[in-house]
């Protein structure tokens, strides 16, 4: 080992409080978007378009991180956009987390039928390419928030749903389980009070991880133009704006790129930092 | 002629106990040496030690491994690997862990003669199948295009004795050749490794926790104790008059070879504490 | 009898879930509320067209007459009329296949090059600083998808250092030889490495953002795994044979440590298949993930179902690959 394991702990540690610290932010900014905000993200103004950043000459000191082609505020269109990307994140995690665990611990614990459904199912939804899945989706009910987070728990639940499973075979057959049906105890209160709390850490790792998953699948749905209007402040579509005009003001695309990739990152890496942290071998 | 001589050779865990300590032994050209000692003893330690195949935990602290007059550890690691590989071999415990499961008997057994020895393939090819022959395999090109899944233990035993054989080593480490084997079989693999070993004239090394194998088929033993050589012998006198007390006691818990009834005495309580404090241990 | 029973059986779950996929897309488009034929008509049409377009598209029969008539068609390659090309679905497809094969296949190759050179030096120098700097590495390449790199990777080469192409399949006004659609292939048989260098050139930054987390996945558990396969007995007595260390890991643990990693590695190569669909948008690579997102914008639901059944061909057809090959290279499947 080149690190002790004290070592490796301080790390987890710092990228688990780095990254909360992210996300807690982000979270704030979303709730005061509108105190916080310099200007109204929808406003335009045409003559004070593709201002740069306020270190680069030429910028305008009421637009700190310049302007898009239609002279709209970058910073507050970020600010605004984490209202959108952090609802999405956390109703379609939620959603994803709740339908496709309890599927997943069904399958698993009761086995049987339910088992031989869920796991065709699970089959199946592996045979589809997850974006065009979503994007079939909302080809068919239309662009909005709504078909965003339909989409992504049509999608993901089987993330749940396999690892659940397998998670609930294992304590299924484990001596706590057995010992309760001999006590006699139904198995459904087994389920839940026996093998669900046994389940939840790494649920709660998928979780995680989910809303990061989330946050992206929204921005390339905005990327693409299938999100909400055009004109609502988001992520995805400011990335897209800035992608076509690139050479002309790359802080367009440079800016909300990095918010997206650091809220990204951060779910991810709290997502590993909880796995270390439930992980038996580390603690 | 001593061929192999180890000399106060202490090997320990990385920051943890010494697990060998201060060894000595010699083996002469052409002489079977046991190594006894129960099971932790150190006794494969010492074979990885000179073959060179120490675990990554375990590092040698002092001591000398020469091999016909080179000191093993003095030597750059990459010329001390061919060295070995070129004179000596291993035959190892558990015959079905022991071979590769993706590659065919034939090019296991012929790579180290082409790789290494630089022979050619075609002779390297009808050396194994001799080999095959001498351990009394039946069909040898046939195994040599088997898969080691499609044979039985005792079938991968001989492979991986007539393999030990193939270059003509000058030295093989036996580590508990025939444990891993069925009873039946153990016998028959024993007679096989003396003959080969006999007909070869090669030095062997032969670990075992057995003192009935030790004096069918050895010359001289060392006892291992906690990692350290207690006794170090010629068999007949050794089986005269142990001069050690816990050889004495390892002797007596030895059911005789002769009449395997005579059931299973411990080694006694104040024998083990003696000597744990001998040794310096606990 | 072991390897052709496993392929038999395998051929059948893949028709299983081939079907199950035809059946799903079927029903999302048509029972899913909302109507497709109105979605389809520009604001203003009246009732009239929507009829008429209704009928057309036979959807004025029951839903299982409907999945009869479809499911027929697709058996025989007929899977109906793009609306807004108004040419057949299956040329349309067939013909931007190749870009899309061409920049997977692409990806894959630097992947797994990429991924195995890393997981092999990750063993040959296991518990050193390089290790170390190698895992590092691959937890950052995995914390983030392909999306995200290749937006860096834009900025990065096209940008800060414009050194690669950031659109396009190849740059248009060069003088286009080819007759199939395969160019990379095509550009390589002709000896025209001028045009290769070109397409690689547009290739290199969308296939390499496909290519980041797979890579790393790769070198993830082909490290794990051949790190495994080094304790192992057999290894060892590799080892005393006078092998080099690069030698004992490439020839003795490599080919066992291969196959657990081989299911892992399809099952991740159909997610970069995925992705192909949002990066091909990315680059504005001419491929059938970019013309999915114009179809759904367009909302031509015939040339989408197009799409995603082809998708889902390549998706099972790769994990039956996968599945023959893991059976081929298991010498206890082969001679079982
Ligand atoms: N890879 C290893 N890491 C740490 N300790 C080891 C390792 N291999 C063996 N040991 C320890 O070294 C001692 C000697 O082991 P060994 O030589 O295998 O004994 P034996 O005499 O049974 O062959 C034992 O105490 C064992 O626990
Ligand atoms: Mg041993």
């Amino acid at each position: 080992m080149v690190e002790g394991r004290a070592e490796v702990k301080r790390k987890a540690g710092l990228r688990l409080w780095l990254s909360a610290g992210w996300l807690g932010a982000l979270v704030l900014v979303a709730l005061l978007a509108p105190l916080l905000a310099p200007n109204d993200p929808l406003a335009q103004d045409l003559f004070a378009g593709r201002l740069p950043p306020f270190w680069v000459s030429g910028a305008d000191a009421a637009y700190p991180l310049g302007t898009d082609s239609l002279g709209r505020c970058v910073l507050s269109r970020i600010i605004f956009g984490s209202r959108l990307a952090l609802t999405v994140a956390l109703t379609a995690g939620v959603i994803t987390c709740i339908i496709g665990a309890g599927l997943g611990l069904l399958a698993g614990f009761w086995r049987g039928w339910v088992d031989v459904v869920v796991s065709r199912f699970i089959d199946i939804w592996m045979a589809f390419p997850p974006v065009l899945f979503s994007i079939l989706l909302i080809a068919v009910i239309g662009p909005g928030v709504f078909s965003i987070i339909l989409a992504i728990v049509v999608i993901d639940w089987t993330r749940f749903a396999r690892v659940v499973r397998a998670e609930a075979m294992a304590q299924g057959a484990m001596d706590y389980v057995a010992s309760a049906r001999v006590a006699g105890r139904g198995r459904m209160g087994i389920m839940l009070r026996e093998v669900l709390p046994n389940v939840l850490p790494i649920v709660l790792v998928l979780l995680t991880l989910e809303m990061g998953i989330a946050v992206i699948v929204e921005a390339i749905l905005s990327f693409v133009n299938l999100s909400i209007s055009t004109d609502d402040p988001t992520w995805g579509g400011m990335i897209s704006e800035g992608r076509s005009s690139i050479h002309q003001a790359w802080w367009v695309l440079v800016f909300p790129l990095v918010t997206l990739f650091l809220t990204v990152l951060s779910f991810s890496q709290l997502g590993e930092g909880l796995k270390d942290r439930f992980d038996p071998v580390l603690r | 002629m001593t061929y192999l001589s180890v000399r106060d050779l202490t090997v320990r865990l990385k920051d943890g106990p010494a697990l060998l300590r201060s060894v000595s032994l010699d083996v002469a050209a052409g002489e079977v040496r046991g190594l006894v000692g129960e099971s932790g003893a150190g006794k494969s330690m010492i074979g990885k030690a000179i073959l060179g195949i120490l675990p990554r935990a375990v590092e040698v602290v002092s001591g000398q491994i020469v091999l016909d007059g080179v000191d093993l550890l003095t030597l750059p690691p990459a010329e001390r690997r061919v060295r070995v590989g070129a004179t000596c071999a291993l035959i190892p415990q558990d015959p079905l862990t022991a071979l590769n499961p993706s590659r065919r008997i034939g090019p296991q057994m012929t790579d180290r003669l082409v790789d290494i020895l630089g022979w050619s393939r075609a002779n390297a090819a009808a050396r194994v199948q001799d080999l095959l022959a001498e351990v009394q395999i039946v069909d040898p090109a046939r195994v040599l295009r088997q898969y080691p899944h499609e044979l039985s233990g005792g079938m991968r035993q001989r492979i991986l004795i007539a393999s030990a054989f193939a270059a003509e080593p000058r030295l093989i480490v036996a580590d508990e050749p025939t444990t891993a084997l069925d009873v039946t079989v153990q016998k028959q693999i024993l007679k096989l490794i003396a003959g080969m070993q006999a007909r070869h004239g090669t030095a062997l090394l032969f670990v075992t926790h057995d003192l009935g194998v030790v004096s069918k088929v050895c010359q001289s033993l060392s006892v291992l104790y906690a990692g350290k050589v207690v006794e170090d012998a010629a068999v007949r006198a050794f089986f005269a008059g142990p001069k050690h007390p816990y050889s004495a006691a390892l002797l007596a818990a030895t059911p005789k070879y002769t009449d395997p009834d005579a059931g299973l005495q411990p080694v006694p309580a104040d024998v083990i504490a003696a000597v744990r404090a001998e040794v310096g241990h606990g | 009898m072991g390897l052709l029973r496993t392929i038999l059986l395998r051929l059948l779950t893949t028709a299983i879930t081939l079907f199950g996929v035809a059946v799903i897309v079927f029903f999302v488009i048509r029972v899913v509320p909302g109507n497709p034929i109105a979605m389809m008509l520009p604001p203003g049409a009246t009732d009239e067209d929507i009829a008429r377009l209704t009928a057309l598209y036979g959807l004025d029969k029951s839903i299982p007459a409907q999945f009869w008539i479809w499911g027929a068609g697709v058996l025989q390659g007929d899977f109906g009329t793009s609306i807004t090309a108004r040419q057949p679905v299956l040329a349309m497809v067939l013909a931007r296949l190749p870009a899309t094969l061409e920049l997977s296949v692409l990806a894959l190759l630097i992947a797994v090059l990429v991924g195995g050179a890393a997981a092999l030096t990750g063993t040959r120098l296991r518990q050193t600083k390089v290790e170390g700097g190698i895992d590092i590495a691959g937890g950052m390449a995995l914390s983030v998808p392909d999306f995200l790199w290749g937006l860096l990777l834009i900025l990065a080469f096209g940008v800060l250092m414009p050194i690669f192409h950031i659109s396009g399949r190849v740059t248009p006004s060069l003088d286009l030889p080819f007759v199939t659609n395969f160019y990379l292939v095509e550009s390589l048989i002709r000896l025209r490495l001028d045009l290769t260098l070109d397409l690689l050139s547009h290739m290199l930054l969308p296939a390499l953002s496909l290519a980041i987390p797979l890579a790393a996945i790769i070198a993830q558990l082909l490290k794990q795994s051949l790190k495994e396969t080094m304790h192992l007995d057999y290894v060892t007595l590799a080892r005393t044979h006078g092998y080099s260390e690069a030698r004992v890991i490439w020839r003795e643990a490599l080919p066992n440590a291969l196959l657990p990693t081989l299911t892992l590695v399809g099952v991740q190569f159909t997610f970069l298949i995925g992705g192909t669909v949002i990066i091909e948008r990315l680059f504005s690579y001419e491929g059938l993930g970019n013309m999915a997102i114009d179809a759904v914008i367009n909302r031509d639901l015939p040339l989408i179902q197009g799409i995603v059944i082809l998708f889902a061909v390549i998706f099972t057809g790769v994990n039956l690959v996968v599945d023959l090959m893991y059976a081929a290279l298991n010498p206890r499947l082969r001679h079982g």
